[in-house]
C-alpha cells in the first residue's frame, strides 16, 4: 500500500484520472438518459461508442492516408472537427438503428423489461461482431481490395495514423497539465451543460422529462412518445460520438471490443452518480476515473477494478439512489 | 426424432466451422514409402483475433512446408486443418477435444500461445497426440510431464535471462522497471526477467496492467516518479504500443524494451512511429534466411513473419517422421524426441522435457518507424 506515491503525485494522478473520467461521463450520459426515459439499460450503447471511434479513425485514414504522423492539437483542429461531426453522426445513426430494430417493436408490444434487456445484449454482441467481421461483409460486395485500409485485419487493433502530441500548458504542483487533458475535461463539461440546458429549457427537453415522469400522462398532454424516445437515443448517440472523438484524441487506437470494457465502466459511473440523473452521470464518470487512478497508485494497477467496484458497492449501500440521487423524471420544486 | 436430427446437423455444422482445409484420400504405398499419406496435420492457435497476425505467420510456415513436401512426393498428400482459438484458452479447450477425436489428425503444430497450451496440454497428452509448438514460451508448460508436448523455441527463462543481460550489459540500465500484463505469458516472462536482474532490480519498480486496458496513466506516473531509466514490458503489442506511446507523451526518455509478444509491426502503428522509435523488442527467433523469405512469399502470397520459420521447421519434423515410415503416434513422438538437425530457425534438438536445447535470443530495434526484422543483434 503505497500512500506516499499517491501524495507525491496527487496532481498528476487526479488530472489524468479526470481526463479519462470525462470520457466515462460522456458515455454514461447515454446510459442514464435512456434509463431515465425508458427504465431500460441500453447495453448496446457501448457499441454506439465503438462505432464512433472507428468513424474517427476512418476519417483520418480517408483524409490523411495511412502514413504515420505526429501532430500537435492546434494543427489538427480542422481534421478533428471533421472527425467530431463524423463520429457524432455515426454514433447517432447506430443509436437510432438500435432503437428502431431492437427496442421499438418490443416496447410497442409491451414486452417485459427483461426481454428488452436481452434484446439489448444481443444487439450489443451483433454490432461488435459485425465490426469484427467487416472484412467479410465488405467482401460480399467485392469491395474488400479497395477498402483494405479500412477493413483489413478486422479483429486486430485499429490505430489512427495521426498521433496527437500533447503540449504542456501550465503546471499544477509538479505536473504539467497538457492541452489534451484540458480539451477532454473542458469538452465534457461543455457537453453536459449544453445537455442540461436542453433538457430543462427546450420543449423537446420538457417532453423527455415528462415521458420519464409518466408516459401515459405525457401522451395525454400531447407529447409524441415515439419522437421523444427517438430524441433520447439520438442525444445519447451524439454524446457517445463526442466521447469517441475525445477517446481517439487521447488514446488513438480502437478495436471491435473496445466498447465493452468502457461501456461497463460508464454504466457503473452512471449508477454511481445516480441513474437517470444527467449531472450524476458526469460526476460518476469523473469520480470513477479519479478513483481508478488513486486505487492503482496505492494498491497497484491490477487492483484498480477491485477498488472501483468496491467503491460502487459502498456508495450504493449508503445511498442506493447514487451520489446525486434524483432522477430525470422527478419534478423539481 | 426431428429435433435429434436437427441437433445432429447443427452439431456437425458447428464442428465444421472450427476447421478448414481437409485432405484428399490417396492411399499410402506400403513397405518403404512414406506413412500417413492422406492424413492431416492440425494447427491450433490465433488465426484471427487481436494477435491474429502471429497465427497467420505460423499457418503460412506450415503451408509452405506442406507445399514443398507435396511437390517432392506427389502421391502423398498431407493436409492441414486449422483450428482458430484466437489465442483464447476458453476457445482452445473444446477445439483440442475436437482435434484428439479426429482420427485423420496425426500431429499438431501448436498450440500457439502459452495460456492455451496450459489449458489444452492435458487433453492432448492423454490422447498421446504429438505436438510441436512454434511459439509458446511459458516455462511451466514443459514442467507438467506431458511427454508428447514439444516446442521449437526458447522458453521465457531463456528469453528473460537474455533480456536482463541486455538491460544491464548493453543498455547499462541502473534502474529497470518491469511491467507485465497479468497473462500467463506476461507474468512468466516478467518473473524470469526480474530473477535474472537480481540485485540490479528493486522490487518496488513494478506494475501489472490488464490485457484490454487502454489508459495507463497510473503506471506512467509510477514509472516517471521512480526515475527509471529502462522499462521492460512483458506482454502483447496492443498494450505495449499504447504503453510506450503514453510513456513518451508524458516525457519518459529512457529505454523501452519488450518481449516477443510485442515483436510485430502492429506495435509501431499502435504506438505511433515517433513513440516506437528506439524501442527494443526481443524474440527467441532470428530472421529467416533471404531465400526462405522469397520462396515463402511465392507460395503463401504474403511476407513471412515472426514464428514462420519455427512453424515451417515443426512441420518438416513431422514430415520427416512420415517419410521414415513412422505412422503411429508413439513412433512419431519417439522420432521427434530423437530428432536432431538444422532447421531454418536454427539448430534443433529436444531435451527430455520437450524444450529445445540450443536457443539464441535476438534484440530487434525499431528505427525510422520500422521494425528492422533483417538485422537483429543476438544477445550473448
Amino acid at each position: 500500500m503505497d500512500f506516499a506515491f499517491l501524495f507525491n503525485n496527487f496532481a498528476e494522478l487526479t488530472i489524468t484520472g479526470l481526463a479519462l473520467g470525462a470520457i466515462y461521463g460522456l458515455v454514461a450520459l447515454g446510459y442514464t438518459m435512456v434509463y431515465g426515459v425508458l427504465q431500460l439499460i441500453n447495453f448496446a450503447h457501448s457499441e454506439v461508442f465503438m462505432f464512433g471511434t472507428f468513424a474517427v479513425a476512418w476519417v483520418v485514414v480517408f483524409v490523411h492516408g495511412t502514413g504515420q504522423a505526429s501532430q500537435g492539437l492546434g494543427s489538427t483542429l480542422g481534421l478533428l472537427a471533421l472527425c467530431l461531426v463524423a463520429a457524432m453522426l455515426t454514433s447517432a445513426a447506430i443509436a437510432l438503428l438500435i432503437e428502431r430494430v431492437a427496442y421499438r417493436p418490443l416496447i410497442r408490444k409491451g414486452a417485459p423489461k427483461l426481454v428488452i434487456l436481452i434484446s439489448a445484449i444481443g444487439a450489443s454482441f451483433a454490432l461488435a461482431e459485425a465490426m469484427g467481421l467487416r472484412d467479410r461483409i465488405v467482401g460480399w460486395f467485392g469491395l474488400d481490395d479497395n477498402l483494405t485500409n479500412y477493413v483489413g485485419q478486422a479483429r486486430n487493433v485499429y490505430s489512427s495514423p495521426i498521433t496527437i502530441d500533447p503540449h504542456q500548458v501550465f503546471k499544477i504542483a509538479n505536473y504539467h497539465v497538457t492541452d489534451v487533458d484540458l480539451l477532454v475535461i473542458g469538452a465534457a463539461l461543455v457537453m453536459m451543460v449544453a445537455l442540461d440546458t436542453f433538457v430543462t429549457r427546450t420543449r423537446l427537453g420538457r417532453g423527455i422529462r415528462s415521458v420519464a415522469q409518466d408516459p401515459e400522462a405525457a401522451a395525454l398532454m400531447g407529447v409524441n412518445s415515439t419522437r421523444v424516445i427517438q430524441a433520447t437515443f439520438l442525444i445519447g448517440g451524439l454524446m457517445a460520438g463526442a466521447a469517441a472523438t475525445l477517446y481517439m484524441i487521447k488514446i488513438g487506437t480502437t478495436r471491435q471490443d473496445a466498447g465493452f470494457i468502457l461501456g461497463v465502466k460508464a454504466f457503473t459511473a452512471a449508477v454511481m452518480g445516480g441513474i437517470g440523473n444527467l449531472r450524476g452521470a458526469l460526476l460518476g464518470g469523473l469520480v470513477l476515473g479519479v478513483v481508478e487512478n488513486w486505487g492503482s497508485a496505492v494498491f497497484g494497477t491490477q487492483w484498480k477494478d477491485v477498488v472501483a467496484f468496491v467503491l460502487l458497492i459502498l456508495i450504493l449501500l449508503l445511498r442506493p439512489s447514487g451520489i446525486l440521487g434524483e432522477s430525470l423524471g422527478k419534478a423539481r420544486a | 426424432m426431428r429435433t435429434l436430427a436437427v441437433m445432429a446437423a447443427a452439431g456437425l455444422a458447428l464442428s465444421a466451422c472450427g476447421s478448414s482445409d481437409s485432405s484428399s484420400n490417396t492411399s499410402a504405398s506400403d513397405g518403404g514409402g512414406p506413412a500417413n499419406c492422406g492424413k492431416n496435420l492440425a494447427f491450433l492457435g490465433a488465426a484471427t483475433g487481436p494477435a491474429g497476425a502471429l497465427g497467420q505467420n505460423m499457418i503460412g510456415g506450415i503451408k509452405f512446408a506442406l507445399d514443398k513436401y507435396t511437390k517432392a512426393n506427389p502421391d502423398c498428400k498431407i493436409g492441414l486443418k486449422v483450428f482458430d482459438s484466437q489465442g483464447d484458452a476458453t476457445k482452445a479447450t473444446p477445439l483440442a477435444t475436437q482435434i484428439v477425436n479426429d482420427p485423420s489428425i496425426v500431429g499438431l503444430i501448436g498450440p500457439g500461445f502459452s495460456t492455451e497450451s496450459l489449458a489444452t496440454g492435458k487433453t492432448l497428452a492423454a490422447a498421446g497426440l504429438p505436438s510441436i509448438s512454434p511459439s509458446a514460451t511459458n516455462v511451466t508448460i514443459t514442467q507438467q510431464g506431458w511427454t508428447t508436448w514439444h516446442r521449437l523455441i526458447g522458453n521465457d527463462a531463456a528469453q528473460g535471462a537474455a533480456d536482463a543481460k541486455y538491460l544491464t550489459d548493453t543498455a547499462k540500465s541502473q534502474k529497470p522497471f518491469v511491467i507485465d500484463d497479468g497473462s500467463d505469458y506476461g507474468k512468466g516472462l516478467a518473473e524470469s526477467v526480474k530473477k535474472a536482474l537480481g540485485s540490479a532490480y528493486d522490487s518496488s519498480n513494478t506494475d501489472t496492467v490488464q490485457t484490454g486496458q487502454t489508459d495507463f496513466s497510473a503506471t506512467v506516473t509510477k514509472v516517471k516518479s521512480s526515475g527509471a531509466d529502462a522499462v521492460f514490458f512483458a506482454g502483447y503489442y496492443p498494450e505495449g504500443g499504447l504503453l510506450v506511446k503514453q510513456l513518451r507523451q508524458a516525457g519518459y526518455k529512457g529505454l523501452f524494451m519488450s518481449g516477443d509478444g510485442s515483436e510485430d509491426p502492429a506495435f509501431i502503428t499502435t504506438a505511433g512511429a515517433s513513440a516506437a522509435n528506439g524501442a527494443i523488442l526481443s524474440a527467441p527467433a532470428g530472421p529467416a534466411p533471404a531465400s526462405f523469405n522469397t520462396d515463402y512469399k511465392a507460395v503463401v502470397g504474403s511476407a513471412a513473419g515472426l514464428y514462420s520459420t519455427q512453424a515451417y521447421d515443426a512441420t518438416n519434423i513431422f514430415l520427416a517422421a512420415f517419410k521414415a515410415g513412422k505412422s503411429s503416434a508413439a513412433d512419431i513422438n519417439d522420432f521427434i524426441g530423437a530428432y536432431t538437425g538444422d532447421g531454418e530457425s536454427g539448430p534443433i534438438a529436444f531435451d527430455d522435457k520437450g524444450d529445445i536445447t540450443e536457443t539464441t535470443i535476438y534484440a530487434y530495434k525499431v528505427s525510422n518507424g520500422k521494425l528492422d526484422t533483417a538485422n537483429p543483434t543476438p544477445i550473448k
